[in-house]
């Protein structure tokens, strides 16, 4: 069977005029982007960043690469909406934009929520200048591979001073009921200075056949801006996700990021944040709730540039039956950062014999006036605490619900939308309910 | 309502209790006093099913049922209350959602639809200010920041909210200041009735001045050595154990 690298060279090069009418100068990437992935393909396990991540799945699987354009039905579309939630909805099947799902309920002067390729239309200068300039496409073959093929995706474009009360969601569907797909959204949002906005990126699967999600989500956070970012997995057990979100913060500005992992079969995540200047806050959290065979890979990386800045981490995993998480999360400081907080945390319960993590937390300091720390735990659950709960009547299935929920409602208390919140938690309880 | 008969219990091969014989009626209060390490926490532990622990000999029947059968939280839906003497914390769980769950597991054990929210709200009020608890400790997590007498005072907060039949108290005067201690007397005071009975493991006379006992026993290296009225804890006050463990 050929590899999945060699059916995207031979697919790609006989399809001429892929991306027409976008920018030149992001021809001019997707050029190089294809070059980098013709000469280096998928990272492999010798790749010090990919140790523990088993692609082989996903590139020796024969995913369809050009789906034609598909519609969903509105009743499948409902199962996978936050009740109650008023938000702008940008609906990406198989990595395309879908219109006739698609809500959008903000209007203002110069702002832009919709499709990447509708942004290309109307506003290319921005994406010119935005496009590939954070998510680095020399960096793996995944990126590079989205990079130069990425059909679609959403574009958000929050100009100065615009408060969003209501958030944006990107839900991306992988239909897979007709043929193994491959979604490849490119996802990019500019939230100029003094703005500020939640979005929220899902994914969801549906169908028999395996799917793939190649996704890269490029953040750009200007001056005093401040980004709340959700991104929540809850696709089916045919599922894989390589996702890449690049965040760049600008003076003052606050990025927030919550990654919620409970769905797919393998799973990358890469999340890097570079703060370009002083005064920056930057928080990433995270949960993954494994079960089954699961695999979760969890890669963080913020990196402090510059002085005076705050990094707070913390990422927290339940592992159950045959799963088995990583969490590689570096904190970079370099030599200009001085006066940088950067904390990470890393915490995790076991639920059985053979689930396992690989935690590996990594501080590079190259200031001298700095106050960092790092840690990771990994444990059962809390026989004292479980034993205590039983004193009172609550039986082992009740308690150990009760101490794994309040475990991970740490990451998901925090949640400012409220209707989120909601749903977020309602989907960790329909989990501890089959545990 | 409980008979012990001849209990022995080791852990980790090591033996504690060493033939405990007790017997508890409706209505009654018995004090257990006792030297450090005597036994007194490990025979609270075994009467609440604690794992670690294994039953070498004898027998325990609480409501002329076998309790060393049942499984912890069983033991405690048949009406056993074990105050801790080392209450744990529960980070993210509060002391409202575990009172909630538990009411309910204990409801369902007895075949009883679960608890209103409006009912629940009720009896946590009433309860709350049985034993003078600030509501706003019940919305924060179980115990974690609390100091020793918070702990204390909720664990009977608990044992009100959850009215067993057989409450065993272990030390919880200790870490309490006078007024606390008064409080937590007096809650259990209004607790009390015909039908319950307590077990009090304390160090201190002055709590019986409170939580009056019919019986006060003497438990020294796992047996119970002497028993008596009330005027037995003040001799012990006044001697201290010497006396009861030299005459053995
Ligand atoms: N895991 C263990 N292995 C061996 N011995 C233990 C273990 N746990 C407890 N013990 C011992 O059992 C004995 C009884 O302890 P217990 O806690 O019941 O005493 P106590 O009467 O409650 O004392 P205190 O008044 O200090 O609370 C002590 O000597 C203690 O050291
Ligand atoms: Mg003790």
């Amino acid at each position: 069977m050929a590899e999945l690298k060699d059916k995207i060279i031979e697919k790609y090069t006989s399809t001429e005029n892929l991306n027409n009418g976008e920018p030149v100068e992001i021809k001019h990437i997707r050029d190089k982007a294809k070059e980098y992935f013709r000469t280096f393909g998928f990272p492999n396990r010798k790749m010090e960043d990919w140790k523990f991540f088993d692609s082989k799945p996903i590139i020796t699987n024969d995913f369809k690469l050009v789906t034609e354009k598909q519609e969903i039905e509105k009743s499948v579309l409902n199962n996978f909406l936050i009740q109650d939630l008023k938000a702008n909805l940008i609906v990406l099947i198989n990595g395309e934009y879908s219109k006739e799902n698609s809500q959008i309920i903000t209007e203002r002067k110069n702002l832009f929520i919709g499709s990447l390729k509708e942004g290309m239309k109307t506003k290319p200068y921005i994406l010119g200048k935005y496009f590939a300039k954070y998510a680095d496409y020399n960096a793996d073959g995944f990126t590079a591979l989205n990079t130069a093929f990425a059909p679609d995706g959403a574009f958000i474009y929050i100009p100065k001073g615009n408060l969003l009360k209501d958030p944006v969601i990107i839900l991306n569907i992988l239909d897979s009921r007709k043929s193994k797909v491959l979604g490849q959204p490119r996802n990019i949002i500019i939230a100029e200075a003094n703005s500020d906005v939640h979005i929220i990126e899902e994914y969801y699967s549906i169908g028999e056949n395996d799917v793939f999600s190649n996704v890269v989500t490029e953040i750009h956070t200007d001056e005093n801006a401040n980004v709340q970012y959700y991104k929540i997995q809850n696709e089916e057990a045919n599922a894989f996700h390589v996702g890449t979100t690049q965040v760049f913060q600008e003076r003052n500005s606050i990025f927030t990021s919550i990654t919620l992992s409970w769905g797919g079969s393998v799973t990358r995540n890469n999340l890097n944040s570079y703060m370009n200047s002083e005064g920056i806050e930057c928080n990433f959290k995270g949960l993954y709730f494994l079960t089954g065979k699961q695999h979760v890979d969890n890669h963080t990386l913020a990196d402090h540039a510059n002085p005076n800045c705050n990094s707070n981490e913390l990422y927290k995993g339940i592992l159950a039956d045959e799963s088995n998480g990583v969490f590689n999360g570096k904190i970079m400081v370099r030599q200009d950062a001085q006066k940088t907080n950067a904390y990470q945390m890393n915490k995790n319960i076991l639920l059985s014999d053979t689930a396992s993590i690989n935690s590996k937390p990594q501080l590079e300091i190259f200031a001298d006036d700095v106050k960092c720390s790092h840690g990771a735990t990994t444990g059962q659950i809390d026989k004292e605490q479980l034993f205590y709960l039983k004193a009172r009547g609550i039986g082992e299935k009740e308690g150990k619900k009760l101490l794994i929920f309040a475990f991970a409602n740490e990451i998901i208390e925090d949640i400012e939308v409220p209707e989120l919140k909601e749903y977020l938690v309602n989907r960790l309880n329909e989990k501890l309910e089959k545990l | 309502m409980l008979q012990i008969k001849n209990l022995k219990a080791t852990i980790d091969g090591k033996e504690i209790l060493k033939g405990i014989n007790l017997e508890v009626k409706a209505g009654e209060v018995h004090a257990i006093m006792g030297p450090n390490g005597s036994g007194k926490s490990t025979l609270a532990s075994v009467l609440s099913g604690k794992p670690g622990y294994e039953v070498t000999g004898g027998e325990v029947i609480f409501e002329g049922k076998n309790l060393l059968d049942f499984s912890p939280e069983d033991r405690a839906r048949e009406g056993i209350f074990l105050a801790f003497q080392y209450p744990v914390e529960i980070p993210g769980v509060s002391t409202t959602n575990f009172m909630k769950t538990s009411l309910n597991e204990i409801r369902k054990y007895r075949g009883l639809e679960p608890i209103s929210s409006v009912e629940f709200l009720k009896l946590m009020k009433a309860k709350a200010k049985l034993v003078e608890l600030d509501m706003a400790m019940t919305s924060r997590a179980v115990n974690v920041g609390f100091s020793g007498g918070e702990k204390k005072r909720n664990e009977i907060f608990q044992l009100a909210m959850m009215e067993p039949k057989l409450s065993v108290l272990d030390e919880t005067d200790s870490g309490l200041d006078i007024d606390a201690l008064r409080i937590v007397s007096e809650g259990v005071n209004k607790v009390r009735n015909s039908k319950n009975a307590f077990v009090v493991i304390t160090h201190y006379q002055r709590l019986l001045n409170y939580i009056v006992p019919d019986y006060v026993h003497v438990l020294s290296d796992g047996q119970i050595v002497t028993s008596g009225g009330k005027e037995l804890a003040y001799k012990l006050e006044e001697m201290g154990y010497d006396w009861v463990t030299n005459n053995d």
